[in-house]
């Protein structure tokens, strides 16, 4: 427990709090806001859900036509939207604090807000007018309005803005660094994006080569399975774009918010490293009941599903000790006493300590799903999105509102509106959550199916009413929970009350055993990039080479 | 680089639970005989109604208690919609879809598989029991969607 304890900024104290240009943070939060969009009518849309399974149908009432409508919207506004709007406004503010320094461009975090905008407003008038309801996988044949496509085509395209700004300050503060460590709150970023935008190859050669021109009837037929095993190349490494900007405040950010350290800065570089190599290999356990890819593809897949289990398990040590560390320097004693001493007046910690609970049970369902024959019992039912609900649903969309509560203040530079509702709030989601999951996961295991509208099915099993009722219960939890969100973002975004910026800013974490103590391999971004590319290669083209000639067969199909 | 004591431990459990859970699954392949589904043919979807063997979709007998059920999917049914088997019947499931993604969970069991237009999917399982499964579309097929099951009887 000694060593020098070194800030993960370069100099330590010196750091010159908020000042960046206005003309930055201002489409940073607006991008912001735009999540928060998402965020509002996506979740909007989850309660309809919740409590159609029980009787209470309120489509009719909100000019949604369909079950499936609202699912649509659900799915592509929370999984995508909230999600990349959130992500890319969080990743282009910790890569400036972490280098110290303005982003290099200012016309690409403009460009990023502009692009994401775009592809909201088009695919928002692809699904709001009932032309695109085919779910977030959009899975071929079913054929969405080619504006669906073109939406989601320009909303990663806002991803791959953020990273081309990223490259380009990494670059002009290595002119300035030679020879020094990429401060970790960008190093955490640049992993993360540089993960994702390679995994967005899958879908990118998806629509552009397939779906979209399919869908302006330039090409007459498609292969639905070939489609899918590209959509799930991405469908899988985007659950670790959802993640690892929670991950990235849990190590940067909460140790220092609950007045702790952070053990090792080698471990933290070593956990990005093996999520940018080894989140993107594994797709195909999204498909492990899919008739068209060998059995040995599966196997690969699997095993390497759970190498990346090992950097989350290095989380769940470095963050919870980091905890410790701060429970104990406030009095707490005993086994778990630093538990209760830990700051759970504070919303913003609060909200995230709740999310890095859900997110071990989140964690142990995923397992069970990966996990090839024990997959035959779950796959497609209720129990995948009881896990999911865990996972992106409550350790990321509460570990973002939690950061909401100082970064939303740090924006604008209004106070956060009411400390206690955003407690509530907390508190409301995650009990919420774990009664929703309770719902779902117990449905999944007695064979209710996913992404179907229970409440009309023509079919049941005993079983399901006592599930049907924990997921409306605890859906309905979420909602208060949400609303409550929404009451404290709009209250803090009109607030009269005024925040000096630098006060509500946390200090980034200390690091027990620092930079200088780690492997500088760590840091060569350009080695790393070509093993991640490596491992792709190997893990898909050998299934996509066998799989080749494409059964091209499948002409397109509206069925809502 | 320093990995301090507590680091270490924990990190070599993880090894262990996760090579545990490497073996168990493993063994539940090897031993217990579950098995996923593995590729069996291609089909063309716009003319699968008239290719063998689905323009004849229902039960065959193939053996002495060895059947073969074959099952079309189509937005919103199957068909066909009812399968009745003997007890201690040994059935291998062959279906595909005409039109869009299904799916196919015969609760119950640990049947459970995509039916992906363009590709067949055989799936085998033995009825030690009398009793009703039901057959369940677990994948997102259209408005009706919710109405898309069918149910085996063992008799």
């Amino acid at each position: 427990m000694t060593g020098e304890a070194i800030s993960l900024q370069r100099t330590a104290g010196a750091e010159a709090a908020t000042a960046y240009p206005a003309e930055q943070l201002r489409p940073i939060r607006w991008q912001l806001i735009l999540g928060f969009v998402g965020l509002l009518i996506g979740g909007y849309l989850g309660l309809l859900q919740a409590l159609e399974r029980v009787g209470v149908d309120l489509y009719r009432a909100s000019q949604i036509k369909t079950y499936y409508q609202g699912l649509t919207l659900h799915g592509v506004l929370l999984a995508f939207v909230f999600t990349f709007a959130f992500t890319n406004a969080f990743t282009q503010y910790m890569t400036m604090r972490g280098f110290g320094r303005p982003l290099a461009s200012t016309a690409l975090v403009q460009a990023s807000f502009l692009t994401a905008l775009l592809g909201v407003v088009l695919a928002g008038y692809a699904m709001l007018t009932n032309q695109a309801s085919v779910l977030f996988t959009f899975y071929a044949p079913m054929k969405a309005h080619p504006l669906f496509y073109l939406g989601a085509v320009f909303l990663v395209i806002s991803t791959w803005i953020v990273l081309a700004n990223q490259l380009l300050t990494y670059r002009a503060w290595r002119r300035e660094h030679p020879g020094e460590r990429i401060p970790l709150p960008s190093y955490m970023g640049l992993m993360n994006y540089l993960m994702w935008t390679i995994a967005t190859v899958g879908v990118a050669v998806e629509v552009l080569a397939f779906l979209l021109p399919w869908s302006l009837g330039w090409l007459d037929t498609t292969d639905p399975q070939l489609n899918r095993i590209l959509f799930w190349l991405t469908g899988h490494p985007i659950v670790y774009f959802w993640l690892l900007p929670a991950y990235t405040s849990w190590y940067a950010l909460v140790p220092a918010q609950v007045g702790g350290k952070l053990f090792s800065d080698g471990l933290t570089r070593l956990t990005f490293l093996l999520f940018l190599l080894f989140s993107i290999p594994v797709g195909v356990h999204h498909q492990f009941t899919d008739p068209g890819i060998p059995t040995a593809m599966k196997v690969i897949h699997m095993v390497l599903t759970f190498v990346v289990f090992v950097p989350s398990m290095i989380t769940a040590f470095s963050v919870v000790a980091a905890l410790e560390t701060g429970g104990r320097k406030a009095g707490g004693r005993g086994l778990l006493g630093w538990i209760p001493r830990l700051p759970w007046g504070n919303p913003s910690v609060a909200a995230q300590l709740l999310a890095m609970l859900a997110f071990t049970l989140g964690g142990a369902t995923g397992i069970i799903n990966a996990s090839f024959t024990m997959n035959l019992i779950v796959h497609n039912t209720a129990f995948v999105p009881g896990h999911f609900h865990l996972t992106v649903g409550t350790a990321v969309a509460l570990s973002f509102m939690g950061i909401a509560y100082w970064f939303v203040p740090y924006l604008t530079g209004r106070q956060l509106f009411s400390r206690r509702l955003a407690l509530v709030q907390a508190w409301c989601w995650a009990i919420g959550a774990l009664i929703f999951a309770r719902g779902q996961i117990g449905g999944g295991l007695e064979s209710m199916p996913r992404r179907t509208a229970i409440g009309a099915a023509t079919y049941a099993l005993p079983g399901w009413d006592v599930s049907n009722w924990f997921t409306a219960v605890g859906g309905a939890l979420m909602a208060i929970g949400g609303v409550l969100f929404f009451i404290v973002l709009f209250g803090t975004l009109f607030n009269a009350k005024r925040v000096e910026p630098a006060a509500v800013e946390p200090p980034l974490s200390e690091v027990i055993h620092g930079p200088k103590e780690s492997w500088q391999i760590f840091d060569r971004i350009g080695l790393w990039v070509i093993v991640a590319i490596a491992l792709t290669l190997l893990a898909y083209g050998p299934l996509l080479l066998g799989y080749l000639p494409a059964n091209m067969t499948s002409p397109a199909i509206k069925v809502w | 680089m320093k990995v301090e004591f507590y680091e270490k431990v924990f990190l070599v459990l993880t090894v262990v639970v996760l090579a545990a859970g490497l073996i168990t699954i493993g063994a539940s392949v090897l031993v217990a005989g579950v098995h996923v589904p593995s590729p069996a043919a291609r089909v063309d979807p716009r003319t699968v109604a008239q290719t063998p063997p689905f323009d004849q979709p229902g039960l065959r007998e193939i053996a002495p208690g060895k059947y073969e059920a074959v099952i079309l999917a189509r937005a919103w049914f199957y068909d066909p919609k009812e399968i009745r088997v003997p007890v201690g019947s040994t059935v291998t499931f062959k279906m595909t879809s005409a039109d869009v993604v299904h799916g196919f969970e015969l609760e119950g069991t640990t049947l459970n598989g995509m039916l992906i237009p363009g590709q067949v999917l055989t799936m085998t399982t033995t009825f030690e029991e009398p009793g009703e499964h039901l057959f369940i579309c677990h994948e997102y097929c259209g408005v009706g969607h919710h109405t898309m099951f069918g149910r085996v009887v063992v008799e």
